[in-house]
């Protein structure tokens, strides 16, 4: 059998590849995307993804502005990006191809869906008089393989008691079904999440199944199509792997925390994108003692918060910028209470509502000064999905130990990305200590009095000899009374800043990611783009060059050693999807040089403008 | 627990060690001293009390008394009060507010608080005025009120706040005043028995920027014949000589001189706070008596209870029915996920 095939077929042998599925927003590109994830993960492959998707739930179908994209790199290397340009772009409709040709690798591979290039779906993309680009050989600089995906959905459901409209709503199936083949996947994993998923509906667990099967089978007994290719497993750590969104990673980050703290987790939430996932998460895991609050608006789900932890719950709070915004008060009010709260702003384009479901970097000034008054709070920031894990485990961490409210940055691109994930067995996560007292001494309770790291006790309503009263007025030193004493403002503000400041002496110092100290070019980077940049040195290493890679997790306070260790090199680069936040941080901070590199397009960097960016510092 | 606990304290024990610092002469001090005399009553331990405020003069409140307290930011005592309520849902839960405060910056969480009536208690401190900022006109100030930021008099039609309560399903809703403590403290004690979000709108009069506003339903001599004090299941009945009442007429509430006009007090309107439709006329009985001639008295008292299952144990109760139904979550599982693969 084995042998028969070969005549018909090569076989290629690929390093890594990067799809871009694009359709319209109805036509079930995140599915057919996260449905290859995670039949790639579970195959060994080292993966990393970007939906891309319009605001809009169902945006004008066969138009630009429709469209949505599912882009994944999956390899038998180690994958840190979803990948720059693509190797195989699959088109439902014309108007995937117009946006997102400029995606393709020159030479790489166009699957287009050929009814959905007819008269109407040209006009709707803009192509001029109707021109078909499948047809006037605008396309000869790719590989384009033709397949009409409807009219071969509707022919394998012939006998399918489904209507026209339900079956064509399958064909994503069918283009699933052929990249299996092409890419010779074993179909079983989406049969299992096929016959799950429609349980109660076994029409379409039948339908489904059978467009699959005839995408497969299409590439399998089609002559045209000579090319098979293999991307074997990546040499991964050894260990037990799944596979985890950026928003997932950080609702079980929480829930682990919270569990080793041994505390409730309260959770008061707004919807917004893109950080409803995590609500919906945590919502599905009640059975964790999970406290999940839907509140009124952003300013009832942080105070809901804060009253929690008040009495003695983990509070947790998290939105993207807008909704962050309006938290502001109550950020400044957990911090002069110096009780713990943890907020999570998963970041989207800006200002106002700007750009819901597109990825930005450019809320950090927020989370450092976005409140009235000096009210420091310290900050972390996710750099993948899987990362969202840690971060979010450390912010708790912080939050509990130091008596501090903590952000942690995420955003788009991470909340929705996915990877595999070497995720950890519970015995090998840190307990947590809190800074809890249940204790009543002979001396009457004091409860801004502090220990060595300048932390108060967390005293939760219920315990007998622990009253008192807390407030957003200013505080007389270690009574907590309200005071408006000079001297003692000045102390209190002081002693806030000094308290944060003090959380460098508990936390790792900072590493280098790849290459050496004293290197020509550093690149310091923070949150998403550490794929981008991790891709970028390996590769400037691999071609000799004097590069290194920083990159931060927690931000303020900077790891003690930072400042030390970025002197040590020629220059540094920060780059950031943003006009310039972390480097105007860094310049006040240390008082180096460092140099900028923006990009305010809503998406992510690409290896290769990071590379050029570097490029470019070495050769000044 | 509660009859120790009865034994146990005095009003004293509930009174902080900070000097209160309203104006002399605030209606705030007799509130104070009221919430402070009933505390020993309702049979909580101190350590299980907290005290919730917003911003404002009435906001104080919490730094006076001796239990657990926070005085938080402008409008959000509900919201805070709310998971805290969640958090731990044994604590005897007081909110402080007041006019600005609770119907203003704050009306969003009061009305959501209510509808899915936590069980605490709000006492909202109605002195139609902002004091804190030195006197501009509030939510509940009378259209043409004259105040620094409406030297012209303010064109802003004032919320009836009860009204608002019932709007929002609130189940227990009631009014007092500072004026007269003991019906105060026996209206406390009515709201604390209350399973549910209690509202209570306390009428307190700021002698310094909105003096005498509601002098008209608290003075000896106008009081008899401006209000009514409502008790459930007996007739409305006021006046100084106790002679006059109301009789309901279809849905119009009317005043009769019932024993000049031979109507015996069982054919006057009987107050029964449990119908939800009746209360809902008392109410919205709010004529303000220096427009309205022949106005219909001012209601006090306990106007309308329901019992309604209360939102935090609502919440408990699926996180204990998914416990059931899934176990204690099991972290281990949580962290592996549905689809794993081994590696090596």
């Amino acid at each position: 059998m084995e042998d028969t095939k070969q005549i018909k077929e090569t076989r290629e042998h690929k390093k890594d590849v990067t799809i871009l599925f694009a359709g319209d927003s109805g036509d079930g590109i995140q599915l057919t995307g996260s449905q290859f994830t995670n039949t790639s993960a579970l195959f060994g492959n080292d993966i990393s993804t970007f939906p891309n998707f319009p605001a809009e739930i169902r945006a004008p179908q066969g138009t630009i502005a429709g469209v949505s994209g599912f882009q994944l790199n999956f390899g038998s290397i180690e994958i840190y990006t979803p990948g720059d340009r693509c190797d195989v772009l699959v088109v439902m409709n014309a108007a995937a191809l117009k946006a997102n040709l400029n995606q393709l690798k020159i030479g790489g591979t166009i699957i287009a869906n050929t009814s959905g290039f007819d008269k109407r779906n040209l006009k709707l993309a803009g192509y001029l008089d109707q021109r078909n680009p499948l047809e006037d050989n605008s396309l000869g600089k790719y590989r384009v393989i033709e397949i009409d995906v409807t009219k071969l959905t509707r022919e394998a459901l012939k006998e399918s008691p489904l209507g026209v409209k339900e079956k064509d709503r399958s064909k994503n199936m069918f283009v699933l079904g052929f990249l299996y083949w092409m890419y010779n996947r074993e179909m079983k994993p989406t049969e299992d999440f096929i016959r799950q998923k429609f349980a109660r509906k076994p029409d379409l667990i039948d339908s489904n199944i059978a467009v699959l099967k005839a995408g497969y089978n299409y590439g399998d007994t089609s002559e045209t199509f000579t090319t098979r290719y293999e991307v074997k497993p990546a040499p991964m750590p050894k260990g037990s792997y799944r596979n985890v969104m950026g928003n997932q990673a950080l609702a079980i980050g929480l829930i682990s925390a919270a569990r080793k703290a041994k505390l409730g987790l309260f959770y008061g939430s707004y919807p917004i994108t893109p950080a409803s996932d995590i609500l919906h998460e945590l919502s599905k895991h009640k059975n964790f003692n999970v406290r999940s609050f839907q509140a009124e608006d952003e300013i009832a789900a942080v105070t809901s918060a804060i009253g929690a932890s008040f009495a003695g719950n983990l509070g947790v709070t998290a939105s993207s910028g807008p909704g962050i915004a309006l938290k502001g008060e109550a950020l400044g009010l957990a911090c002069i209470l110096e009780l713990p709260l943890v907020v999570v702003n998963v970041q989207r384009g800006g200002p106002s509502t700007g750009l819901p479901t597109k990825t930005e970097q450019a809320d950090l000034m927020q989370a450092f000064y976005g409140r009235n008054g000096e009210a420091p709070i310290p900050i972390l920031a996710a750099s993948s999905p899987k990362d969202c894990f840690q971060t979010a485990y450390e912010a708790v961490r912080i939050a509990v130990q130091h008596m501090t409210p903590v952000f942690i940055l995420s955003d788009g691109y991470i909340a929705n990305g996915a990877e595999p994930w070497m995720y950890p067995k519970s015995d090998d996560l840190e307990p947590i200590a809190t800074a809890l007292i249940n204790q009543v001494s002979e001396e009457p309770f004091l409860p801004y009095e502090r220990d060595e790291k300048l932390v108060r006790a967390w005293a939760v309503p219920g315990i007998k000899g622990l009253e008192h009263r807390i407030g957003g007025l200013e505080k007389e030193d270690k009574t907590g009374n309200v005071s408006y004493d000079a001297e003692n403002h000045e102390k209190m503000v002081k002693l806030r800043e000094d308290k944060i400041q003090k959380i460098a002496e508990f936390i790792p110092e900072q590493s280098i990611d790849q290459g050496e100290k004293g290197a020509q070019v550093a690149v310091l980077s923070w949150g998403s783009t550490y794929g981008a940049v991790k891709t970028a040195v390996k590769e400037l290493l691999a071609e000799g060059q004097s590069a290194a890679h920083v990159h931060l997790r927690y931000i303020k306070p900077f790891p003690k050693n930072l400042e030390i260790l970025l002197k040590t090199f020629d220059k540094v680069l920060v780059p950031e999807l943003n006009s310039g936040q972390l480097v105007k941080i860094v310049r006040s901070e240390f008082l180096i040089d460092a140099r900028p590199l923006n990009k305010i397009k809503g998406l992510p960097f690409s290896s290769i403008e990071i590379k050029e960016g570097v490029q470019e510092l070495l050769s000044e | 627990m509660s009859e120790t606990a009865e034994l146990k304290y005095t009003s004293k024990d509930f009174s902080s060690d900070q000097e209160v610092r309203w104006c002399p002469g605030c209606g705030d001090y007799s509130i104070l001293k009221q919430v402070q005399s009933v505390m020993p009553e309702i049979g909580v331990e101190r350590e299980n009390i907290v005290f919730i405020s917003g911003i404002g003069c009435s906001s104080r409140f919490p730094y006076y008394m001796n239990t657990y307290g926070m005085h938080s930011i402008h409008g959000r005592a509900p919201a805070i009060a709310s998971g805290l309520k969640i958090a731990n849902p044994d604590l005897s839960v007081w909110v402080i507010t007041g006019d600005g405060d609770a119907l203003s910056i704050g009306g969003n969480h009061l009305i959501h608080m209510l509808r899915r009536n936590f069980d605490l208690n709000i006492l909202l401190f109605n002195n139609e005025i902002y004091g804190l900022t030195k006197g501009q006109y509030s939510p509940t100030s009378p259209t043409g009120k004259v105040t620094k930021s409406t030297p012209m008099g303010s064109v802003d039609h004032p919320f009836n706040p009860l009204a608002l309560a019932a709007g929002a399903d609130g189940t227990f809703i009631a009014r007092a005043m500072d004026r007269d403590p003991k019906h105060l403290r026996s209206i406390l004690k009515d709201a604390n028995d209350h399973k549910g979000a209690s509202l209570i709108e306390i009428y307190q009069n700021c002698n310094v920027f909105n003096d005498g506003a509601f002098e008209v339903f608290t003075d000896k001599t106008t009081k008899p014949n401006s209000t009514v004090f409502v008790e459930h299941d007996k007739p409305m009945i006021f006046g100084e000589n106790n002679e006059l009442g109301i009789v309901l007429d279809g849905a119009k509430p009317h005043v009769v001189n019932f024993e000049e006009e031979g109507i015996s007090p069982n054919d006057l309107w009987i107050h029964d706070k449990y119908d939800e439709f009746k209360s809902s006329v008392l109410i919205r009985c709010f004529d303000d008596p220096a427009i309205v001639e022949n106005s219909l008295p001012r209601p006090f008292g306990v106007f309308y209870q329901k019992e309604r299952d209360c939102y935090e144990e609502l919440l408990h109760a699926q996180i204990g029915r998914s416990i059931e139904m899934k176990g204690e979550g099991n972290l281990d599982d949580l962290l592996k996920g549905q689809n794993t693969w081994d590696i090596g």
